[in-house]
């Protein structure tokens, strides 16, 4: 029976991993039967014979083969043995019978088999049983574990915990089920409906709908203020743009002219820089205008304004000019075929060549030497001194054509352009300086020395030119910059002839031009003019000390370099024992450090003043009771009389001995009010960890008095809430979203009838 | 300047007209009414407006109306500006034409023979204009008042929204503007340390738990049950076999059985309350009609089971119809047969008591009196596990809302809550009773339990705490034998040896019937109170104090020396030993004796 329960409760536990706990030979248990099983099989044999001594009756035997399953010990069926049995079969090889096959696997089968074990006790199962029942009945609460900690942590349950479902219509039903009936009702409904208004369903407007979708307000606000921001400065533009062409002045557009087309090639050569196809093209464009330019015949005096113009310009002044000018600008067209020509002229070229080549090939020849554009600049720098080195050759050659009408020419070149001129002076010489500086160690004394008299003459003239230079600009600056001053600078166009066909490259480095000028001019108003003048003109000669005519000069210098950089010795002198000063510096700084740790190590003194402030701090406090201006004068700066303070004043008792009074090395703290201990919480309740938190929680009032009317009854809601009269069902599944089981809680015997009434026989035996 | 103002002033009486503000609110009114009026001055040749006076008038001198309308009463606005009389209508009198003809049989007619207007689609359309000409007038004299005359007179005064300080119904409370600056509100804490500590105070004066009596039983209450869907019916069963059904409400027995011979040793319900179960001593189970029989009828069990064996106890299951029995072994029963369906048993000794689990509701719990709890699987028909304490396990009860947590009530004076997952540890062990637990019930909210005691005392647990919070007694009550928590946890019964079922509150001093919303939020701000400061020493002191007859204080005082003289003795050996050697074993594992699978 046992072992027929046993096989159910296994089934039914088939799922379950605890099977696998369970010995191996347990399925053999079943065995147990045996006993009743041996029986059977003796009866059925007795009946077979008794069958078979019948004749008839044989054949239905050999036909039942279901039974015989039933019937083997060892499972072994009876398969194949529908056939006849011969003897011959017997006698022949077993192995050609194809029938008796199975019948030998089987009975293989059977001999490899040991013997049985013993079977558990009837306890011992029990026990396996029940183990495995309750591991399967805990997995089942499991799911309970949730539920509970939820339960219990919930700030607030509320019984009884199923809540019955107010049918709420959704709003959509009640609405499609109502009609509009009195005209009133109408008409609004009219009104909604053309305002589209959603009526059934309470969604949003098709505009709200839009709003939505197009933009958070946020948004909104801040696109609306870029817009503002972009109207502002169009009209800003606009003004200033309406402003600039309300302009008369000539002299004005042309300088903006300029600065424009200067404007439009430092942006060609910053795009040369970045992009060189790009610029490859852009100086195509360029080339290409000015073709068109040429090729319109414009600027060749022979318009009609130009006739005009030569007609005035007998008598006129500015006539002449504009005639001038416009001739100048014609040369300019033309001149790049003469040029062409020149260069190929010209004995060596190679640097003439490289100022009209496309910069863009410039470029790549500089690049040779690195990306480094410090070295690119030098280089620049380089090739300009050998132009300027070379200008005095040249100078002839372009005065033959250049010179005839260079008086014209060199007006246009207003005061910026001289002024970037003599930067551009100002700078090359520098840089000769501080090469030839350079130079010096390296002993190519003798490089320059052969080309020195060549560029001291060249020098000199420059320096010449700085001082007019620097004439001219004082004079500006007393009188505004008029055309006779600018005059009087023609006497020096020869010099400057060169520098324009440097032009492009000039402008190459107009940043640091201006730069340069910024420190030009700080240089300036530290030194005194005529200091400035020698240097500059002093600062190549210093390069070499056996140039006998400025030696004088020269010591001059040295003494107002001296001046300026009497720091810089001072520096080195300091720079040269780095090591021993470093080392000094460590033990300093290892001193101060453990300085710094122990600073306030004077524990004893600190711990006497802790004690002395202590001592103060408990002593009981006099009560100042004096009112100024009370029977007497008050006001500002009247202070009540000595002798009313001394009355008003009411001096502390004073307090009993403090328990530390004679203990040096010791503070007792007599701060605890023993009448309020009383009331105290002396240990930190259960749940907290930290008398701070417990501190907080009585700190924070509950009450409506200082609590919002909702924050009140959020504060004081409670824990378990019941509704009186209502019965309060034990929780179920399906309360907390769980599915209640849909099997029957009846045994398992209870849903097998005959088993129970084999039990109950069972029993009633027992 | 003219007194009372024209805005104080009747609409019946005066007849002014609204300065600049209003004319655009009324300009519509006089588009309709030229309308009106040009319809009508196709035929008579001219258009005005037609005042009541004026229609009177005309009454009397038809069919020509004047030309001018001069109305006495409108005379003030005449003085004062022309530029209105002369265009606008006299607001207040339009207004009354209007309610005229809309109420008036008669005024309509003279107006309509002033207007010439025939026809009733115009009156009806006139109708409807009345009522416009009402609400804009409403509208014109509200916002006229205070901003149209500024310019004459300045009249400064407080302006309130009266959604601040008027009540919807007169039934609300009157509101009163509070400000929460803190500064305003000082000593919080000690403020509400006194409302907590008067709280509490108020609390013990006000608890009274006792509510009533129920007498009638011959002999002491053996068992009671309660009704699952009639939370005034409750059932007892006594000593002397008898089982008596109460009125709650009312406070009496509404029917008497005598239904065994002997003990009733167990009584429960069915789970839909038609009939219930009794076990008695007479070795029966006795299934019963809650109604009782008809008049003339005998009072007749239902069905009767006749055991082998005294039944002990009996519990139904919670909704099926099956129930189990305990006594020998434990039995589920098929309502329908007279057999049971299985019986389980481990071990030989008699189960006192057997208890369904009210969630998962194929447990069962039993406790024997060879000290021993078993759980069974009803479903595998199988006891699960088995833990015996240090002494008789007289009841257990469920949890009815955490599925796998049970308290058994023990002779050690003690209650065991254990998780049935882990039974080698309870989860609280409570004490406080100073003789046998005899029954103990959890309340429907699964979050406190009562346990019922030899020592003529009932005490309250929160499931989570081992002291109780709580203990009913009175002079005549003797040992309860049973107790019980009505389902909506308001209030405990218990029956005890003297013969009475006692009727109590859950709450000791909680007030019954309805409460105001006030009366419910001072009670919960009050509770929140005393959670808060339920630390405090006096606050403690004085929630703790509970008066104890003397046996009871008297038992607690020896329990306690006693409880200190064997924990002395433990330190003292520990002390004097080997370290290591007496372990120390903590309280809650301390009664467990053996956990057997």
């Amino acid at each position: 029976m046992t072992a027929n329960r046993l096989a159910e409760s296994l089934l039914a536990l088939s799922q379950q991993e605890e099977l696998a706990d369970l010995p191996k030979d347990y399925l053999l248990s079943e065995s147990e039967d045996e006993g009743d099983n041996d029986g059977e099989r003796k009866h059925q044999k007795l009946l077979e014979a008794i069958s078979s001594l019948d004749g008839k009756n044989r054949r239905k035997l050999a036909e039942r083969s279901e039974a015989s399953l039933k019937v083997s010990e060892f499972n072994v069926s009876s398969e194949g043995s529908g056939e006849k049995l011969v003897l011959a079969d017997l006698l022949e090889p077993v192995k050609t019978s194809s029938s008796l096959a199975t019948v030998k696997k089987q009975l293989s089968r059977v001999k490899s088999k040991k013997t049985v074990e013993l079977p558990l006790n009837k306890e011992e199962i029990e026990r396996i049983h029940r183990e495995v029942a309750f591991n399967k009945t805990a997995q089942v609460l499991s799911k309970w574990d949730p539920v509970v900690l939820k339960n219990r942590q919930a700030e607030q349950l509320v019984f009884p915990l199923e809540k019955e479902e107010p049918a709420i219509a959704p709003i959509e039903h009640v609405l499609s089920g109502w009609k509009a009936r009195t005209p009133l009702e109408q008409e609004i409904f009219n009104l909604l409906h053309k305002n589209k208004q959603p009526v059934t369903d309470p969604l949003l407007t098709p505009v709200e709908k839009a709003s939505l979708r197009a933009m958070s307000l946020e948004e909104a606000k801040m696109r609306r203020a870029e817009l503002q921001r972009a109207r502002a400065l169009q009209s800003y533009y606009e003004a200033k743009a309406r402003r600039e062409k309300k302009i008369k002045s000539k002299k004005y557009h042309k300088v903006v002219k300029k600065g424009k087309a200067k404007k439009a090639l430092k942006e060609f050569e910053q795009l040369r820089k970045v992009n060189p196809a790009a610029a490859l093209e852009e100086l195509e464009k360029i080339e290409k205008a000015r073709m068109m330019e040429r090729m319109s015949l414009k600027h060749q005096n022979s318009g009609k304004w130009a006739k005009s113009k030569a007609i005035m310009a007998k008598y006129d002044l500015e006539a002449r000019q504009a005639m001038q000018e416009q001739l100048s600008k014609n040369k300019e067209l033309t001149q790049k075929l003469q040029v062409a020509s020149e260069s190929e002229e010209e004995e060596g070229g190679t640097e003439v060549e490289e100022l009209l080549v496309p910069h863009v090939v410039n470029e790549v020849q500089m690049n040779v030497d690195g990306p480094n554009p410090w070295m690119f600049r030098s280089c620049t720098s380089d090739t300009k001194e050998a132009a300027t080195q070379e200008d005095p050759e040249q100078l002839p050659e372009l005065e033959a054509h250049g010179v005839s009408e260079s008086e014209g020419e060199e007006r246009p070149m207003a005061e910026e352009e001289i002024l970037l001129r003599e930067f551009e002076e100002r700078r090359s010489l520098r840089k000769r300086s501080e090469l030839s500086q350079d130079a010096e160690p390296a002993g190519s004394q003798e490089t320059i020395d052969s080309g020195s008299q060549e560029v001291l003459s060249e020098l000199r003239v420059l320096s010449q030119k700085l001082k007019e230079n620097h004439q001219s600009r004082k004079q500006k600056a007393s009188s505004e910059g008029t055309i006779p001053q600018v005059q009087r600078e023609e006497p020096a166009p020869e010099e400057e002839e060169p520098l324009l066909l440097q032009r492009p490259e000039r402008v190459q480095t107009l940043e640091e031009l201006e730069e340069l000028g910024k420190e030009e001019c700080f240089q300036n108003k530290e030194l005194p003019r005529p200091v400035l003048e020698e240097q500059q003109s002093e600062r190549t000669p210093n390069n070499r000390p056996d140039a006998p005519k400025e030696k004088k000069k020269k010591e001059q210098m040295i003494d107002l370099q001296n001046l300026l950089t009497t720091q810089s010795p001072s520096v080195k002198s300091l720079a040269v024992p780095t090591i021993e000063e470093l080392e000094d510096e460590e033990e300093r700084n290892h001193r101060q450090m453990i300085k710094e740790a122990f600073a306030g190590d004077d524990v004893i003194r600190d711990f006497l003043k802790e004690k002395r402030e202590a001592v103060e701090a408990s002593k009981p406090k006099d009560v100042d009771l004096t009112l100024p201006g009370w029977g007497e004068w008050g006001g500002v700066g009247l202070k009540p009389s000595a002798k009313k303070r001394r009355r008003f004043l009411i001096k502390a008792p004073e307090g009993p001995p403090r328990k530390d009074k004679n203990l040096p090395n010791v503070i007792i703290s007599e701060k605890r009010n023993i009448h309020a201990a009383a009331h105290q919480v002396q240990v930190l309740p259960y749940p907290f960890t930290h008398h701070r938190q417990f501190e907080r929680t009585i700190q924070t009032p509950i009450g409506s008095t200082w609590n919002t009317q909702r924050a009140f009854q959020k504060l004081t809601t409670p824990k378990v809430v019941t509704k009186p009269g209502h019965i309060i069902k034990p929780i179920k599944a399906e309360d907390v979203g769980y599915q209640s089981s849909s099997r029957s809680d009846l045994p398992v015997i209870q849903r097998n009838p005959k088993r129970i009434t084999t039990r109950h026989n069972k029993e009633e035996k027992l | 300047m003219q007194w009372p103002p024209p805005w104080r002033r009747s609409p019946l009486v005066s007849a002014t007209p609204p300065p600049g503000p209003t004319t655009g609110l009324l300009r519509p009114r006089r588009v309709s009414e030229a309308g009106d009026s040009s319809t009508e001055g196709a035929r008579t040749g001219h258009s005005h407006y037609v005042t009541p006076a004026e229609s009177a008038m005309e009454r009397r001198s038809q069919p020509f109306p004047s030309l001018r309308p001069a109305s006495p009463t409108n005379a003030p606005a005449h003085g004062r500006g022309s530029d209105c009389t002369a265009k606008e209508p006299p607001l207040a009198n339009v207004c009354r034409q209007n309610y005229g003809a809309a109420q008036d049989p008669v005024e309509p007619a003279g107006r309509r023979s002033a207007s010439h207007v025939t026809g009733s689609s115009l009156g009806k359309a006139e109708v409807a204009c009345g009522r416009r000409w009402r609400w804009a007038e409403l509208v014109a004299n509200s916002s006229w008042s205070p901003a149209g005359r500024a310019t004459e007179m300045k009249v400064k005064m407080l302006s309130r929204n009266p959604d601040n300080y008027v009540r919807e119904t007169k039934l609300d409370l009157q509101r009163v503007p509070r400000n929460y600056d803190p500064a305003l509100h000082p000593f919080e804490v000690p403020r509400e340390y006194v409302r907590a500590l008067n709280a509490t105070k108020l609390e013990r004066v006000f608890a009274k738990p006792f509510l009533a009596s129920l007498d009638g039983h011959r002999d002491g209450v053996n068992c009671l049950a309660k009704h699952p869907e009639n939370l005034a019916t409750v059932l007892s069963g006594a000593c002397d076999g008898e089982v008596r059904i109460w009125n709650l409400t009312q406070r009496n027995c509404i029917r008497t059985i005598q239904a065994h011979e002997g003990f009733v040793r167990g009584i429960c319900t069915r789970f839909c309350g038609t009939s219930f179960f009794t076990v008695g001593d007479d070795k029966t189970v006795k299934q019963w009609k809650m109604d009782g029989p008809g008049y003339g009828d005998e009072e007749e069990p239902l069905h009767t089971i006749l055991g082998k064996t005294v039944y002990t106890g009996i519990d139904h299951h919670w909704k099926e119809a099956v129930f189990a029995t305990c006594g020998q072994q434990v039995d589920i029963w098929d309502e329908q047969r007279t057999n049971p369906i299985c019986s389980m048993t481990w071990g030989f000794d008699s189960i006192s008591s057997v208890k369904f689990n009210p969630i998962e509701t194929f447990l069962l719990g039993s406790c024997a009196s060879d000290r021993n709890i078993v759980l069974y699987d009803m479903r595998q028909a199988t006891p699960l596990k088995k833990v015996i304490l240090d002494m008789r396990t007289n009841t257990i009860c469920w949890n009815p809302m955490e599925a796998f947590i049970f308290t058994a009530a023990n002779e050690d004076y003690n209650l065991y809550t254990f998780d049935m997952r882990a039974l080698d540890t309870p989860v609280m062990v409570h004490m406080d009773h100073v003789s046998a637990v005899l029954d103990v019930d959890y309340s429907p909210t699964g979050k406190e339990f009562v346990s019922a005691s030899f020592d003529k005392s009932i005490r309250i647990f929160p499931v989570d705490k081992s002291r109780s919070r709580e203990v009913y007694h009175t002079k005549r009550m003797q040992h309860v034998i049973c107790v019980k928590w009505t389902s909506d946890s308001k209030y405990i019964m218990c029956g005890s040896d003297e013969m009475n079922i006692r009727l109590w509150k859950a709450n000791a001093s909680e007030k019954l019937g309805v409460l105001t919303s006030r009366e419910k939020a001072a009670k919960d701000y009050n509770q929140k109170l005393k959670e808060k400061f339920q630390h405090y020493p006096h606050i403690k002191r004085i929630a703790r104090h509970r008066h104890l007859p003397k046996s009871i204080y008297s038992q607690i005082q020896e329990q306690r020396i006693m409880k200190e003289a064997r924990r002395r003795k433990e330190v003292n050996r520990i002390k004097h030993s080997k370290p290591g050697s007496v372990p120390i074993v903590s309280e809650k594992k301390k009664h467990v004796v053996a956990v057997v699978k």
